[in-house]
């Protein structure tokens, strides 16, 4: 792709690296509104609304943001499963909108749905996705057994997806989405209803492959805190714009030093006490819990205050914590609710 | 890996080894992986399609079964045993409606729930031919109607007292009207816009292979009979009919194998079509 360093752009865009994995240039798909039956149709919905990207080779690169910003309509694009209205992917150096096809060369999908898969047991859906990879018989047995020992699912290799659990059925997926080397792998919410043994084999899985085969990987998720365990760089994205790109540590550093300080309480606040009131005026309320972003000092004199006297009292719970991504997301101006902290 | 670290670095980490297929010095776009070839990865879809039926299917079968033998109990009230037009028609249609329940109906609703629920990007990101899912489901759910019409031709062989010497033709018909049934149900399927829509129009389909294919053609008024000789199981019905005569008439029984066949090819590439056009959108 030619360099296109002066291409005017939002500010996350950066300048296309030589050897970017994945670029992605003005990217715009645009749904239809829903079927208005009546009166004037509503505003079709702009699912990705001029996103750019650069993914680098080897890197474990994150889209973030909470349900409807968009990060599923964007991968399926880069997926070739949806051709955008406008704008450019370049995947490995192969023009993406012009053969979409080629994606299912280059990369391995895992999709939020096993629909496709549920009535197969565990090993046949791994040897099936092997074989339609293009893999020989004996190569697909192979890379089958390999795949579910690593995942931990040979005891469960004869049962169907569908009489497994929610993160045992995501983990065989994922098996089926690993088998047949793929440079590039797109995960779509992998670790959804895993518990922490599966999760932390899903991680140890995508480390091997990056660390094996260079592999590049493209994770969208709503967790935050996965968001900045296991990403190199997050894209955030809120109503189909990136609306920053950075580092976890880079963009925690855009919120500057403020901690956030949650507070719960048991009963009626003492609102009488002045630091308490100033206190609910600068909280965003959410029922008994008040959730406060404040510089260090000021929270800890806030902390003093409701560790003592009235307000200890009426206090339930109390959280200091340094900013996490969602202080970011939120601080960016994004509208949504919905990102996971668990 | 600390925050720190990433931070202060601003690039990611590198790859810790160059890779064939993506090392960023080679100039070009890399190698593509080999797509799936057409036959073995349609073996690897109706493998797949067919362990399917251990899981989902062994009930539906059975209700297939029940039903086209239950109508021909009903029937038996109406119609005379013996070797007669009627008798042969009821048979031959009963069985056949087994494969328009399987093939056309319960595919139709299959391919749409897959389609509604994304279920087809799974096949969609993998790079195997559009024909090799197409052919390979539809030949699965075919196969799962043959002990189903081998069990209801021989049930209504005995009801009805004909001559079991043409069973052997259930076995082509099962392929070729399978064929031409099921690519009909995956295109309706993949077509209808609301997974309930092809629900409703699998449904409809086989009421129509039933209505059309279980009644003697000697009491259909005109219009009728205009509907049947476009429904692709009548051909399949009527040479199973035939075969089941004391003295069937083998290029009549042919001649209609052969417009089954040429609707399963037609049908066939219908429902490939509407595959690619469901899975890229």
């Amino acid at each position: 792709m030619a360099s296109s360093s002066a291409r005017p752009g939002p500010p996350t865009a950066r300048p296309v690296s030589t050897d970017a994995a994945l670029a992605v240039r003005d990217l715009v798909k645009t749904y239809p509104a829903g079927r208005g039956r009546r009166g004037a149709a509503p505003a079709p919905v702009r699912a990705s609304d001029g996103v750019s990207l650069d993914i680098a080779h080897g890197e474990i690169f994150g889209l973030l943001g909470p349900n409807g910003a968009g990060k599923t309509t964007l991968v399926k694009q880069l997926t070739g499963l949806l051709r955008p209205d406008s704008g450019a992917i370049t995947l490995l150096g192969h023009d993406l909108v012009r053969h979409p096809r080629r994606a299912a060369r280059l990369l391995a999908y895992l999709g939020q749905e096993s629909t496709a898969l549920d009535e197969l047991t565990v090993a046949l859906a791994a040897e099936t996705t092997a074989r339609l990879r293009g893999l020989d018989l004996a190569a697909a047995r192979r890379e089958r057994d390999d795949v579910l020992e690593e995942l931990g699912l040979t005891a469960l290799a004869g049962r169907p997806l569908k009489r497994l659990s929610g993160g045992q059925r995501r983990l065989a997926c994922l098996a089926a989405a690993l088998t047949g080397r793929r440079p590039v792998l797109v995960l779509d919410e992998p670790t959804t209803g895993m518990d922490p043994v599966a999760r932390r084999a899903v991680w140890a899985a995508v480390e091997r492959r990056r660390a094996a085969d260079g592999a590049t990987v493209l994770l969208v998720t709503h967790n935050v805190l996965e968001a900045e365990t296991v990403l190199d760089r997050v894209a955030v994205l809120d109503a189909g714009r990136v609306i920053a790109c950075d580092t976890p540590g880079g963009l925690k550093a855009l919120v500057g030093s403020d901690v956030r300080l949650d507070l719960v309480w048991r009963g009626d606040p003492p609102l009488h006490v002045p630091a308490i009131a100033d206190a609910r005026r600068a909280a965003t309320v959410a029922g008994r819990r008040w959730t406060l972003r404040l510089p260090p000092d000021r929270a800890r004199a806030l902390v003093t205050t409701v560790t003592q006297g009235p307000a200890f009292a009426a206090l339930d719970d109390f959280t200091l914590a340094t900013p996490s991504l969602e202080d970011v997301y939120l601080a960016l101006g994004g509208r949504g609710e919905g990102l996971v902290r668990s | 890996m600390t925050d720190t670290e990433i931070h202060t670095a601003r690039t990611p980490r590198a790859a810790p080894a160059p890779v064939h297929a993506t090392a960023p010095a080679a100039a070009g776009p890399a190698p593509l992986a080999p797509a799936a070839r057409l036959w073995p990865a349609l073996g690897a879809v109706y493998r797949a399609q067919l362990s399917r039926a251990r899981v989902a299917r062994i009930p539906l079968l059975f209700v297939a079964t029940f039903q086209s033998i239950g109508i021909m109990v009903l029937m038996r009230g109406v119609v005379d045993g013996g070797g007669g037009e009627e008798a042969r028609a009821v048979v031959a249609g009963s069985a056949v409606l087994v494969v328009a329940f399987v093939a056309l109906n319960l595919l139709a609703q299959y391919f749409g729930q897959l389609r509604a629920t994304g279920g087809l990007d799974h096949y969609a990101t993998l790079p195997v031919p559009a024909t090799a899912v197409a052919l390979g489901t539809a030949a699965a759910y075919a196969s799962f109607t043959v002990p189903g019409v081998l069990v209801t031709a021989v049930s209504g062989g005995l009801l009805y007292q004909l001559p079991m010497g043409g069973l052997w033709v259930a076995l082509a018909v099962v392929p070729l009207a399978g064929a031409a049934l099921a690519g009909l149900g995956a295109a309706l399927g993949l077509l209808a816009p609301r997974p309930e829509l092809a629900t409703l129009c699998g449904q409809l389909g086989m009421s129509a292979a039933l209505l059309l294919g279980v009644l003697p053609t000697a009491r259909l008024p005109e219009p009728t009979l205009w509907l049947r000789d476009l429904l692709p199981s009548s051909y399949g019905v009527d040479a199973l009919a035939d075969a089941l005569g004391p003295a069937p008439d083998w290029a009549s029984v042919a001649g209609n194998l052969t417009v089954c066949a040429v609707t399963g090819v037609l049908a066939l590439a219908l429902a490939t079509w509407a595959y690619r056009r469901a899975a890229v959108r």
